[in-house]
């Protein structure tokens, strides 16, 4: 079948405007992280590929290995895509952000007080259920996320399926399947990290819902207490989480006024959704 | 509403409330969290076909890491690393001191010659920096570009966790973390690199324990003084068709014995100057995955080889320039090599060594690399060996085992002293790069003192020990 003249013209305008398009205009910078837009925080299960992800990104050689436990301290490159520049920040893997080792503390404290533009979450697809559980903390702490449904060869070696889409729509937030070791799927990763980076797609976490009444009922009361206090801060709801499980340090954090940031303006978007997410779990 | 509320009253109402739940809250938030995401990826998750695979990781996990075959696995897989890497390394390093040695040796100096370069600063430049740099390059890099790729590919199909597996149970009798098994498997790179991976170590306690002794990893800078003497003396031992293996067997043999130091010394910290409890953790046992294995050679030659043999060349380049130098200054009649080997010479002797390797310690403690081509140089120059090498103070083209051996013999070394000589490249202080990472780590110049002196009077005294029964022995069957 041969197209006309016009409609291929169309055909290839269409594509140059197509955001998928921009997909293969990566640039990675390495570690010339002047000037970037945007902060990118990776965080993620040990040995799910995080270094893998960054090193696909930046171009960069953190050196990667089969064993959890690779990523000490945390690294960081740039890339741009597009017209954004980003830099982009590799945390040590964790399976948790409650209890207090070294590692968790890294991660937590920059996806809390770092406040990056986007938190990039690479999920081992064929460790889904566990691999969530971080998932879901992280979705507490803040809403601009995105999922990296990484070792999708793996997923497939092992018979599984993973329904992206489901899964997305459930959390809250895009998920995007790879297999970065092939760097496959990079393309559609860029464009979702832009995406939420950009603000062109809003994401509405998944929160946790406590079985609990008592517990539902005490989160409740301590997150209109902060958010009285702090009205623009987006992750009220889980500071008030860790306050009644008696997280020291998050106590300090708060006592000593690190969220009081917050405090400046009167914007608060965030809030109303909180409390509606709060509102549907009661 | 809430406008008036103060950080001290939500702490105080937080404070209140946790009091009222109780300590059920935080079992009861990990199980909401737990059944989400169980619920959810419930949702996502779909298994149409049979489970394939998964079987095959399991048998293979039951067999690395049973109790019957885990230990015997891993020295097998370890012994056959080192042989593919002895036997592997030999025709290139022959073809790299070919080049490096015979021919562009011999241009170099008629060059200096023709241009009229002074006496001295030719020495220093070809006979000193130019020849150590050459011998570093054309004996390590052919181990090193062998050895690292099949570490790496092991380290990518997701082996290494499964030793710290095996080792987990032994460290943890030693009062050790059981991730000290992962800092101990980086020390086998390089020292420096495992210290600083002991970060994933979350106790200071098993922390310090696993930095002081990472030093018994046997390094790489360290593999090519084990791999060149075990060839020389103990495959000597043997018939030719077994040299190989039994050279790697010996080398494998040493590695093994530091990793027993490794715990001996854990088990005796942690029940001495650093006494405490042994905390647990969860290691998770990654699945196999098969290794990228062109992109693995690439990255481990580049990340891994390159930078260690440029860290060697760096270091050699001034050695090779004060080797030069002290055994070409002369007090009165002596020169100041001469002194120092004599001076050392009874110590070493009374631990199996001597002077000449003590020495060569000594210059080689910014880098271990370098610790044969200096044995090699003042053993030439000691023991005056005409025809050898082209003057005093030349590392000479000692370009095939058999030569370096004809000089190790004619210097007075015997399997005694090779013996003693793996002993002591095992157990000796760590090079100066390792001793300040442990320093910027533990930021303590205590621990520091005590991470680089305790393998140094250790060394001593394991040397000591066997050089006074090696000579007891044979007195006796004599």
């Amino acid at each position: 079948m041969s197209l006309g003249n016009n409609q291929q013209k169309d055909l290839t305008v269409a594509c140059e405007t197509c955001p998928a398009h921009n997909a293969s205009h990566l640039r990675s910078l390495g570690i010339d992280m002047e000037n970037s837009d945007y902060v990118v925080a990776l965080a993620g299960n040990p040995n799910t590929g995080k270094s893998t992800v960054f090193n696909a990104l930046t171009g960069l050689r953190q050196h990667t290995g089969n064993w959890p436990g690779k990523t000490v301290g945390r690294a960081e490159g740039g890339f741009s895509y597009g017209d954004n520049r980003y830099k982009l920040v590799d945390l040590p893997g964790t399976y948790s952000l409650l209890s207090t080792s070294f590692d968790e503390e890294i991660a937590r404290d920059f996806i809390l007080f770092g406040r990056p533009d986007v938190t990039l979450i690479v999920v081992d697809g064929t460790r889904l259920e566990r691999n969530l559980n971080l998932t879901l903390q992280v979705l507490e702490i803040t809403d601009r996320v995105v999922i990296c449904l990484n070792l999708m060869d793996e997923v497939a070696r092992h018979g599984l399926e993973i329904d992206e889409r489901r899964l997305a729509r459930d959390l809250g937030v895009p998920v995007v399947p790879t297999a970065a070791r092939q760097r496959q799927g990079l393309d559609q990763l860029l464009q979702a990290i832009d995406d939420v980076a950009t603000g062109r797609i809003a994401c509405k976490p998944h929160r946790i819902k406590s079985e609990s009444t008592a517990i539902r009922d005490a989160v409740n009361q301590i997150t209109s207490m902060i958010e009285g206090l702090y009205p623009t801060m987006p992750n009220a709801r889980w500071v008030a989480l860790r306050l009644l499980d008696g997280d020291q340090q998050i106590a300090n954090a708060f006592r000593m006024g690190d969220f009081s940031s917050y405090s400046l303006s009167s914007e608060d978007e965030n809030r109303s959704a909180t409390d509606l997410e709060l509102k549907a779990a009661g | 509403m809430n406008n008036n509320v103060t950080v001290g009253e939500v702490l105080a109402t937080a404070e209140q409330l946790r009091w009222q739940i109780g300590p059920e809250f935080h079992e009861q938030l990990m199980e909401d969290i737990y059944s989400d995401a169980a619920r959810i990826a419930g949702r996502a998750v779909s298994k149409p076909g049979e489970k394939p695979r998964f079987d095959l990781d399991r048998t293979i996990d039951g067999l690395v890491t049973s109790r019957k075959w885990g230990f015997p696995l891993m020295i097998i897989l370890f012994a056959a690393v080192f042989w593919i890497t002895i036997v592997g390394a030999n025709y290139p390093s022959q073809m790299l001191a070919t080049i490096l040695l015979d021919m562009l040796y011999p241009f170099l100096k008629e060059l200096s010659a023709t241009i009229g370069l002074p006496w001295w600063l030719d020495g220093i430049l070809l006979d000193g920096m130019y020849l150590a740099t050459a011998w570093v390059v054309s004996v390590m890099l052919p181990p090193m570009a062998i050895f690292f790729p099949l570490f790496t590919l092991l380290e990518d199909f997701g082996y290494l966790p499964r030793v710290a597996f095996n080792l987990d149970n032994v460290f943890k009798r030693s009062g050790a973390h059981g991730k000290q098994a992962l800092s101990m498997m980086m020390g086998f790179g390089c020292n420096a690199a495992g210290i600083i991976s002991t970060r994933v170590i979350d106790s200071p306690r098993e922390r310090l324990i696993a930095i002081i002794t990472n030093n018994f990893a046997l390094c790489n800078g360290r593999w090519p003084t084990q791999i060149l003497v075990a060839t020389i003396f103990i495959g000597a031992l043997v018939p030719s068709y077994l040299a190989g293996l039994v050279s790697a067997l010996a080398v494998v043999a040493i590695a093994v014995l530091g990793v027993v130091l490794t715990f001996f010394v854990s088990a005796s910290l942690s029940r001495s100057v650093l006494r405490g409890e042994v905390s647990t953790f969860s290691l998770e046992l990654p699945p196999y995955r098969p290794p990228r294995f062109w992109q693995t050679i690439y990255t481990s030659l580049i990340d891994r080889t390159i930078f260690v043999l440029w860290r060697a060349i760096v270091f050699a380049l001034p050695a090779g320039a004060i080797i030069w130098l002290i055994s070409n200054v002369t007090v009165g009649e002596t020169t100041i090599a001469e002194y120092m080997v004599n001076f050392l010479n009874p110590l070493g002797l009374l631990i199996g060594l001597n002077g000449i390797i003590l020495v060569a310690y000594i210059v080689a403690i910014p880098a271990n690399e370098i610790v044969i081509p200096t044995i090699l140089m003042l053993t030439v120059m000691m023991a005056g060996l005409a025809g050898e090498g082209a003057g005093a103070g030349v590392i000479f083209e000692a370009n095939s085992t058999a030569a370096t051996e004809t000089i190790l013999r004619a210097g007075g070394w015997t399997l005694l002293t090779a013996i003693c000589l793996m002993l002591f490249s095992l157990v000796h202080n760590p090079c100066s790069t390792t001793i300040y990472t442990a320093y910027k780590e533990t930021g303590s110049k205590k621990w520091t003192a005590l991470t680089a002196l305790m393998p140094l009077a250790l060394g001593f005294l394991i040397t000591f020990v066997v050089a006074q029964v090696w000579r007891i022995l044979s007195g006796l069957m004599t």
